[in-house]
């Protein structure tokens, strides 16, 4: 295991393989929650919280169950099931135990469910660093690939959010309003996101 | 016969995933930088949409309601594996630039939005031809894009080079030009339906 090797993760989670401006996962709520900047964060954070615990589930079940029983093509099934099922555990637990906490996160949980940037970081961790690893470094490094991809997921939604609030005051074209002018935004954004493109290491 | 011709009409027209309901954004932006990706990503889609359509369709009063959701995304990850592995097979240059987003297929909503709202009320015969319309509907809308991604970015059309040189625009076959394409069209979209008097298009629900 490498220190080095979880910075180059991190810069390259966060800004140039960024999973919204860059990878196109997980738009669905960059569109639907980033009129406003607090839900947005609120949003931000329950994406990461989902991220990192599905990384470790299936971190413990490709390890310990898929690769034992040879049995690794049916990540997909076994993947979706687990995340699906993770994500209506964790609601029901915060509506009973924390009424408020569900209040400000709960709504956006369903919607984590099919938010394919959760199962695509599963997928990639899978890809990246499940075999060929040391169990310490692959359990390290495809948690830390969640954490930070979540965290790049949040830094986009929160500066799509600051941006959308000031379309209140501005005049769109009418055929411009709604979708197609968050889209143009998002592409600008992603256009300077690819400036982080000459990071080297 | 003409129900069923209706029902494939429907998913290539008046409700195209892309541009009548804004579904399948993500793989529609991610594997557009192509005309040959587009086709490929078009297929394996409409062939999870056709499988999991029929068969849930058909097992429609089988599946308790309480826990169908979990039931129908084991179905169609089943056929989305399946699709997986052929890919992986036969056509291993197309999969390598896919990567990812053939298993996100499992998370694409037109799936489960025609799964849920369409298949799991009506029988199979107009099922599958529903899974088939809104497949070549997805398949159309995405192959749009890659059309223009491709003729604007790279100067040619299904890798065929233009007998016309330009210099291209690279940035249009990167994620910048994705988003711009997209959002434009949408646009577009925005002013045809206000000439025939319908409301501009908004995202709603899921993906």
């Amino acid at each position: 295991m490498d220190f080095g090797k979880i910075v180059t993760i991190a810069i390259s989670m966060v800004f140039i393989n960024n999973f919204i401006l860059s990878k196109f996962l997980g738009l669905c709520p960059f569109l639907g929650v980033s009129k406003q900047t607090k839900p947005a964060v609120s949003m931000g954070v329950a994406v990461i919280f989902v991220m990192v615990c599905s990384s470790i589930i299936t971190w413990i079940l490709y390890t310990f169950v898929l690769i034992p029983l040879r049995l690794e093509y049916l990540r997909t099934i076994t993947f979706i099931l687990v995340i699906a099922a993770f994500v209506q555990f964790v609601e029901m637990v915060i509506r009973k135990y924390s009424p408020s906490l569900y209040r400000a996160l709960g709504i956006y949980l369903p919607l984590i469910t099919t938010n394919c940037a959760v199962l695509g970081v599963t997928l990639l961790n899978a890809d990246s660093f499940f075999q060929g690893q040391a169990r310490i470094a692959s359990f390290v490094y495809s948690t830390s690939q969640a954490f930070f991809g979540g965290a790049g997921f949040l830094l986009a939604l929160i500066l799509m959010s600051g941006i959308r609030e000031h379309f209140e005051l501005t005049d769109i074209p009418e055929s411009m309003q709604g979708v197609p002018i968050a889209f143009i935004v998002a592409s600008l954004m992603s256009l300077a996101f690819m400036g982080f493109g000459g990071f080297k290491f | 016969m003409k129900k069923l011709a209706h029902e494939l009409i429907k998913g290539i027209a008046k409700e195209n995933p892309t541009f009548g309901l804004i579904l399948g954004l993500c793989p529609t932006l991610a594997v557009s930088t192509s005309l040959v990706n587009a086709l490929g990503m078009g297929a394996a889609a409409t062939f999870v949409l056709i499988g999991s359509n029929g068969i849930i369709s058909s097992l429609r009063s089988f599946i308790p309601g309480r826990i169908r959701l979990p039931a129908f995304i084991v179905i169609i990850a089943t056929f989305v594996t399946i699709c997986e592995l052929a890919m992986k097979a036969y056509f291993p240059a197309l999969d390598r630039s896919l990567g990812i987003f053939v298993p996100l297929i499992v998370v694409n909503c037109i799936i489960m939005a025609r799964a849920e709202a369409y298949a799991s009320k009506h029988p199979v015969m107009p099922s599958l031809f529903d899974g088939l319309g809104m497949g070549i509907g997805f398949t159309l809308g995405l192959s749009t894009i890659a059309l223009l991604r491709e003729l604007f970015g790279a100067g040619s059309i299904a890798g065929f080079k233009l007998p016309v040189t330009f210099e291209p625009v690279t940035v249009m076959i990167l994620a910048p030009g994705a988003l711009l394409t997209l959002g434009l069209l949408i646009a577009g979209t925005n002013i045809i339906r206000k000439g025939k008097g319908m409301q501009p298009l908004k995202k709603k629900g899921c993906c």
